[in-house]
């Protein structure tokens, strides 16, 4: 399947490919290598892919999309409770569910674009969550979240053995089983669920790849340069935004799915507008339109919230503890504000930093250090040629693009 | 469409990279040992878990400083506390079972998402061998669900709803705290007392397990004593404002208003209640009256003037006389400068009331610490004789039902005891249809 793509997909597929199935030993020197997170990295990896197919090619800014999140894992935790423990027929049924609400908000919301679309979005997205939170209460349970019980019915697998609630499992492989491998004086845990979550990004990031390249693809990045001129033109575009949006929905409803799978547990707060809000800024982090970038950005957010929160005073005085007593005090007081319960300003201040410095996110970054190492070595070999034709030349400006194109090229 | 290029050593290479994938987990399986993370020769690890950002903050912070003086009491640093009075006298300021313990921390947010992340990062990356904290139902019954299935204990902070011990049990977790049943029992007879049995009651109550259980419970009891019940409105936890819920209250009827809130929703919905001017009003001839079924002193200090004369109930008040209180008392006294406040003293009973057990059981094994604890009947902890029960894994013991106090001493005297309900008045059947519907099911180890 990879002699489809070009040379350049193949070597950013087979490396993504690399990474992510190395997540275990890459994190663990990060304190990021339990199960757990690594998780996260992988389902909101799916959802930000999902969520740039939108943003990143049509332009059209859902500031609902945690919606679909929630309608996906509701979805999924009601077929673990009432058809089977495997996780395939909740993946599936929350897809389809998640699809069709799509389809229904994508409708009535794709009539506006620009901010009118937004706030649209946001309002529907509100409105699930608050009818999860109130009305629908018998299905959601609420604020205390929807759980596994051990009275589910469960029809194709039910009774639940000695008073133990079965967890989620593919085919018998259980999502909660870990191996541990001792590696270098770290424990790396290779987990089932991460893996599961793993291979199901890689496919998706394929699926987005793929669409990136087609010409459907090609439709929607006219959408987003100019949709009035793309309809004087006499070309209908709904349907091309309308298909996107439900895409970018069921990949929403696909991570949802999958969280409730890791964990099962639904909670109303997941609908509810701040992480709506967490998909853009995982997206614009990393780069909106690109490939990989929403899955960098995605990994960055969930960092800063799972590691950089749970440093607490204490271990920050444990950094500091070499130093003179009063230096230490000094430095604990200016860090300790921006860690722990404070992580939220260190985000926000890198996150402004990468959008006034790096308007294409990450990926740019990543870009300009290429172009600045191709550009010395580049100047190295002519030193020492001075005479010799420069064969790389062509690529080298190829590489540059226009100004304000960073979103349309991918990485 | 599609030349789907395929050779056999494309085909054996994808295959042994997906092999090694799924297989890769499976065949070392989990580890060796014989539950969820046994602890080491040296130390144990235990999860604070409690919120530090939300409309708990107060009390999560009120309880990590409980916890923290615990792990010092436990490791024989500082005077003792409780240790001294407790009844049972196992631990002597070495640890349990000779291991230092060590904690970390994490923040609920009060969301039960966050909390049960916060969890498992704890559970996964740091080795917890047992989950402490909560100060919402919600995220109780979320995260004692998730120790369950990861085979760790659950010691049940700063929980009061009936679910967490009723339909929501659990075999990994128990709860010393008391619950809305046993407060709505308590306040009843203080109630007909001094308002009389011919009351229009309103309630506003919190939109999650606990305010739901607790506006049952007291719904239950106060139509018991012939009170009639006008309305009983659900307001969103995050809600901040409650002026708009307020008003319908002036012109429904009512002339008792129950607040079915906690931490700072009961402080401000109680603040909008008495700039409306309910507590001036006369309805059918009555003063009006506000109730506040579950009380603190962190709350009643966010509150302020407004609480004074207000009824409500609460696990244990620092102003209680007996040996296990004032030893507790001035210990976090001199550590903190102030009085703890009951969550605090929840948390603290629960850490040492897990030490113990692990003591006596001789083992961290989470089945073993459960069977010591079901059935434990203990005292010196400031509650007077107290029995973990076996059937639900919640403790029973006297309920205070304490009043705002007209004229406080200091900033910390703000309640006072106005009845001491003894714990067979406010005991019930495990099956009693309040808490009926769910089963404890078998103790998991993990592993």
């Amino acid at each position: 399947m990879l002699k489809k793509l070009r040379t350049s997909d193949r070597a950013l597929m087979v490396l993504f490919t690399v990474f992510v199935l190395a997540t275990p030993l890459l994190m663990a020197p990060l304190g990021a290598g339990y199960p757990d997170l690594m998780q996260r990295f992988a389902i909101y990896g799916i959802f930000a892919i999902g969520f740039n197919i939108l943003f990143g090619l049509t332009g059209y800014l859902s500031f609902g999309h945690a919606a679909f999140l929630g309608v996906g894992s509701y979805s999924a935790l009601w077929m673990l409770k009432l058809l089977s423990i495997n996780i395939v027929p909740a993946i599936l049924f929350s897809v389809v569910v998640s699809g069709l609400f799509a389809l229904l908000i994508g409708f009535i919301s794709l009539r506006r674009s620009g901010i009118y679309f937004s706030i649209l979005t946001l309002a529907f997205a509100q409105m699930s969550y608050n009818l999860a939170y109130s009305v629908l209460t018998p299905i959601t349970n609420g604020e205390t979240g929807l759980q596994l019980d051990l009275e589910d019915p469960r029809i194709l697998d039910n009774a639940s053995e000695g008073g133990q609630l079965a967890s989620p499992s593919l085919f018998g492989l259980e999502m909660g089983d870990t191996a541990v491998v001792p590696f270098l004086g770290m424990d790396l845990q290779f987990n089932v669920g991460f893996y599961v979550s793993a291979l199901v990004l890689i496919g998706m990031f394929y699926l987005s790849l793929r669409i990136f390249r087609s010409p459907f693809g090609m439709i929607l990045r006219a959408v987003k340069s100019n949709q009035t001129r793309l309809n004087y033109t006499g070309f209908n575009s709904r349907p091309y935004t309308l298909t996107a949006f439900v895409i970018s929905g069921m990949y929403a409803g696909l991570a949802g799915a999958l969280l409730v799978c890791m964990d099962p547990l639904a909670g109303a707060e997941r609908m509810q507008w701040t992480a709506s809000g967490e998909v853009v800024l995982m997206t614009i982090m990393g780069g909106v339109g690109t490939l990989i970038g929403p899955v960098l950005g995605a990994g960055i957010i969930k960092y800063f919230e799972n590691i950089f929160s749970r440093i607490n005073d204490s271990v920050i005085q444990d950094w500091f503890s070499a130093l003179p007593d009063g230096v230490a005090d000094v430095l604990v007081a200016v860090v300790s504000p921006f860690l722990g319960s404070g992580w939220h300003i260190s985000l926000g201040l890198i996150f402004m930093l990468v959008v006034i410095f790096l308007p294409g996110g990450l990926v740019e970054g990543a870009g300009r250090i290429m172009n600045l190492i191709t550009r010395l070595t580049q100047a190295r070999k002519t030193a020492s040629h001075r005479s010799d034709d420069r064969p790389s030349d062509d690529d080298v400006s190829s590489e540059k693009s226009s100004p304000g194109s960073v979103n349309t090229r991918e990485s | 469409m599609s030349n789907y290029y395929l050779n056999r050593r494309k085909f054996l290479q994808g295959s042994a990279v997906l092999g090694a994938g799924l297989v890769a987990p499976t065949i070392f399986s989990r580890a060796a040992s014989a539950y969820t993370n046994e602890p080491g020769k040296g130390s144990v690890v235990l999860g604070f878990n409690v919120p530090q950002s939300g409309p708990y903050a107060d009390e999560g912070a009120d309880e990590l400083r409980a916890y923290k003086l615990a792990v010092k009491h436990l490791n024989g640093e500082g005077d003792g506390g409780m240790l001294g009075t407790f009844s049972s006298q196992m631990l002597k300021g070495t640890g349990i079972l000779g291991r230092k313990v060590e904690y970390v921390t994490g923040d609920t947010q009060t969301k039960s998402d966050a909390a049960r992340a916060s969890a498992r990062a704890m559970i996964e990356k740091d080795g917890a061998i047992m989950i402490t904290g909560g100060s919402s139902s919600g995220v109780a019954v979320a995260v004692q669900s998730l120790c369950q299935d990861a085979g760790v204990i659950f010691m049940a902070g700063l929980t009061h709803s009936n679910d967490t011990t009723g339909k929501d049990k659990k075999a990994n977790g128990f709860r010393h705290f008391f619950n809305a049943y046993m407060s709505a029992a308590a306040l009843a007879p203080v109630l007909s007392e001094h308002y009389g049995n011919d009351r229009k009651a309103y309630h506003l109550t919190a939109d999650y397990t606990w305010g739901w259980t607790q506006e049952q419970s007291m719904i239950a009891a106060t139509e018991e004593l012939g009170w009639e019940t006008v309305n009983a409105v659900r307001t969103p936890l995050s809600a901040t404002d409650f002026s708009s819920y307020i008003a319908p209250v002036t012109n429904s009827g009512a002339d008792v208003l129950i607040l079915n809130h906690y931490g700072s929703n009961m402080v401000n919905s109680l603040t909008n209640a008495v700039q409306f001017g309910l507590r001036e009003k006369m309805v059918n001839g009555k003063q009006f009256e506000i109730v506040v079924p579950l009380y603190s002193r962190l709350m009643a200090r966010g509150a302020g003037e407004n609480v004074k004369g207000i009824f409500g109930s609460t696990n244990w008040h620092w102003s209680l006389q007996d040996e296990g209180s004032k030893a507790f008392v001035a210990s976090y006294g001199k550590e903190y400068g102030q009085p703890p406040s009951q969550a605090a003293h929840t948390c603290y009973v629960q850490t040492l009331l897990y030490a113990d057990a692990a003591e006596r059981a001789g083992s961290f094994n989470p089945c073993a610490i459960a069977e010591a604890l079901e059935g434990f009947e203990f005292d010196g902890l400031g509650n007077g004789k107290t029995l973990y029960r076996a059937d639900d894994h919640q403790c029973f013991k006297d309920v205070l039902v304490v009043r705002g106090k007209a004229n406080p001493t200091s900033e910390f005297d703000l309640l006072e005891v106005v009845n001491v309900t003894s714990a067979d008045k406010v005991t019930y059947d495990p099956n009693h249809p309040m808490f009926a519907g769910g089963s404890l099911g078998k103790c998991n180890p993990g592993a």
